[in-house]
């Protein structure tokens, strides 16, 4: 830490814990909800449909530990004495607790005198590891799986390997392209004189937060005049046009503060702007590119209406696919944390390895004074 | 830096046949490839890498062709041409995909569900009537106030205390997370949270268990009507916290220390540094946050859409605005909702407007 804050009243080391007992709680509340899909993803689907995923982790609980046979003389009809405890035969079918920790169950009819034991006791880390999850979420054919009580399920699969090609196809053109047609024009309002200058990137700040509602349905006109809906031609086209003024404000900001003798420097030695723009205004604005390349690929990858309206049930990506599986498999929780977690994988890795690049690009994309 | 054609000592001919040779290969790849991926089925990884290389090359070659052209004119021409060779692709889209659809979509708003018909403001008597939409209405007042009260409050109060903790990087690394997580993804992972499996059922979701294992009962928590809007922003604030977290953090380190130690030495609290202090110093960055999440409230679609679809009264503007279009087909009230959306949000967009005048962006 650069700067210490801990000149108060209070003793330097309790404010050291409070603050470190309070900032883990939030960060504990932060993670869990991941936490839980993550491990989820990875059970069987018979235990995710019987337990919680959290019972995988070390807790007091029920455990069969063997059965015994009761003495065959014993009257069933009146109130029965097993292990110093006396109950009804129906509340022995039941399950009675004859200590805290020890439990007693009549199995079957009264014919049976079978009596079985179960005992609270600590459970170490236990879970059944499977990939099956993620095979059945990627699988566009039938696939079967366990329900709580151990039956056979069978669904047809929602070909989420598809999903993720379609989404890498949408987005990486979707990022890329705005970048370039954005440094273009950045460029041309930071250092070409030409008329209409301020007033167009006035309207280009102004774009910066009209809702994308308000072009859904024209745009979704234009498209199916053109034959476009359902295309990545049509997402890369969308996204393009949605991200531009971000693109364009936040490469302005950086493209305009490069001192001007490097320009001038350039047309002296006979480079035509084009050559300039290429072979210098780009390599030194890469910083500036790079922050908005994060920002344009996790949204265009996490984006769900662009994707519903333009794509529909044509070439889904993933979060359409999420989506969809949501409400057609509400409940089959293994395929939709396996699916949910699939579709975060590529974004997380982005974020961790360029968190830097990402949170410049947050700053520069806030509007101040 | 020869390679590219700068008009000068290449011969005439030469040079117009490379430039037409140039524009016939663009348009081939243009065309051939938009054919080459409508009509291509046999696999997909080959035909995904083809669209990759395909879109972003026709965007560089686009550039390329138009440059070429730019400079075959004479120079006093080209000063004028080659601004719009570099901006024009740029102003084509935005005109093409906000200015002109904003004008559209309010031409439509006029309109009955066909867009054939005349209807005046019936379709805004509708918006600010109809039931639904005044549900709708009052559910994103909730958004509005909680959610972002809820996220700016903690993401400064988290802010604040991890730049006092010695493990700040990595407490931020874990609140920032969920930032990349699409909210169909948060919507998921919150909904196996709130997951009921009905009466007598071991709880599979989190909270349920966590209320049971307190006394209470289970409960179907999105079906359970106000309570539910809530839970949804929960998931708001779980996803946006980050955010407000970082851009306050980053100006709260900027406060310059001098202000901080004078405020010690004449014996102030850390409670009276806070408010009298670093609030003041930072007002700015939180209005920032506060407007960019007021905005991302207003907007909000996809977590009501994924979790409720609107039902047990969580509808939200957005939401029926997509309700209107898509299951009922009625444009008409969808555009005058979009209208309103964008009436909304007018307010920041003249805010903006008038932080950027200020800063004299173009001297």
């Amino acid at each position: 830490m650069s700067r210490s804050l801990t000149a108060g009243k209070k003793p330097p080391v309790l404010q050291k814990i409070i603050v470190t007992v309070i900032l883990s709680a939030v960060a504990l509340v932060w993670t869990v909800p991941t936490l839980g899909v993550l491990v989820t993803s990875f059970r069987d689907s018979k235990d995710i449909f019987s337990s919680g995923w959290w019972t995988v982790l070390p807790h007091q609980g029920w455990t069969k530990t063997g059965t015994f046979e009761a003495d065959a003389a014993l009257d069933l009809d009146q109130p029965i004495t097993l292990e110093g405890t006396t109950a009804e035969f129906a509340d022995w079918r039941a399950g009675v607790s004859v200590t805290p920790d020890r439990q007693l169950k009549w199995i079957g009819n009264k014919r049976t005198h079978t009596v079985e034991v179960s005992e609270r006791r600590w459970v170490g880390f236990g879970v059944n590891l499977t990939w099956d999850n993620y095979a059945n979420v990627l699988s566009a054919g039938e696939i079967k799986f366990k329900d709580g009580e151990g039956k056979e399920l069978s669904r047809l699969g929602n070909n989420f390997a598809d999903a993720v090609l379609n989404s890498l196809a949408v987005s990486i053109p979707a990022t890329l392209i705005p970048i370039l047609i954005a440094a273009f024009a950045a460029f041309a309002f930071a250092w070409m004189e030409f008329p209409g200058r301020k007033t167009l990137f006035v309207m280009v700040v102004a774009l910066l937060v009209v809702p994308l509602q308000i072009a859904l349905i024209p745009i979704l006109q234009d498209f199916t005049n053109l034959d476009l809906n359902g295309t990545y031609l049509a997402m890369w086209l969308a996204h393009t046009g949605f991200g531009l003024p971000l693109a364009i404000y936040l490469l302005f900001n950086y493209i305009s503060s490069l001192p001007r003798d490097i320009l001038e420097s350039a047309y002296i030695d006979g480079a035509t702007p084009f050559i300039t723009f290429v072979r210098l205004i780009l390599p030194l604005s890469v910083p500036a590119l790079a922050s908005f390349a994060i920002f344009q690929f996790l949204w265009v990858w996490n984006d769900y209406l662009v994707a519903l309206i333009f794509l529909g049930d044509r070439n889904r990506v993933v979060t359409s696919a999420l989506a969809a599986m949501v409400g057609e498999k509400g409940q089959d929780w293994h395929l939709l944390t396996s699916g949910a977690f699939l579709s975060m994988i590529l974004p997380l890795a982005v974020f961790f390895a360029l968190q830097r690049f990402f949170v410049r690009g947050l700053m520069a994309g806030s509007i101040k004074g | 830096m020869s390679s590219f054609p700068m008009a000068a000592p290449e011969k005439a001919g030469i040079k117009y046949l490379k430039l037409s040779l140039l524009f016939v290969a663009a348009v081939v790849v243009l065309a051939g490839g938009f054919v080459f991926l409508k009509e291509y089925k046999d696999s997909k990884l080959l035909l995904i890498l083809f669209a990759v290389v395909w879109g972003v090359g026709s965007t560089i070659l686009l550039y390329t062709v138009l440059n070429a052209v730019a400079e075959t004119f004479p120079r006093k021409v080209r000063t004028w041409v080659l601004p719009l060779v570099f901006a024009g692709p740029a102003l084509v889209l935005l005109v093409w995909f906000l200015v002109l659809p904003t004008v559209r979509t309010l031409g439509l708003s006029f309109f009955d569900e066909t867009s054939t018909k005349f209807v005046g403001l019936d379709n805004y008597f509708y918006a600010f009537t109809n039931p639904t939409m005044l549900e709708s209405f009052g559910n994103n007042l909730l958004w509005l106030f909680f959610g972002t009260a809820g996220t700016v409050v903690l993401g400064l109060l988290i802010a604040v205390l991890a730049d006092r903790s010695p493990w700040e990087a990595g407490f931020k690394a874990l609140i920032f997370l969920p930032m990349a997580i699409s909210f169909v993804g948060a919507g998921v992972i919150w909904k196996f949270i709130y997951a009921y499996k009905g009466e007598g059922i071991a709880d599979i979701g989190l909270l349920n268990a966590v209320v049971v294992a307190f006394g209470g009962t289970s409960q179907a928590w999105l079906q359970l009507p106000i309570w539910n809007n809530f839970l949804l922003i929960v998931i708001m604030i779980w996803l946006q916290t980050g955010y407000a977290m970082v851009i306050l953090s980053s100006a709260i380190k900027n406060i310059p220390e001098e202000h901080l130690e004078a405020a010690r030495i004449d014996g102030a609290s850390e409670f009276q540094i806070f408010f009298r202090i670093i609030i003041p110093s930072i007002l700015g960055s939180i209005i920032t946050v506060t407007t960019t999440i007021v905005i991302f409230s207003l907007k909000l679609f996809d977590i009501v859409r994924v979790m409720t679809g609107g039902n047990f009264g969580t509808n939200v503007v957005a939401n029926q605005f997509y309700v209107e279009q898509f299951t009922f087909g009625s444009t008409g009230h969808a555009s005058a909702i979009a209208i309103v959306l964008l009436v909304a949000i007018v307010p920041v967009l003249i805010y903006n407007l008038r932080q950027f005048a200020e800063r004299k962006a173009f001297a």
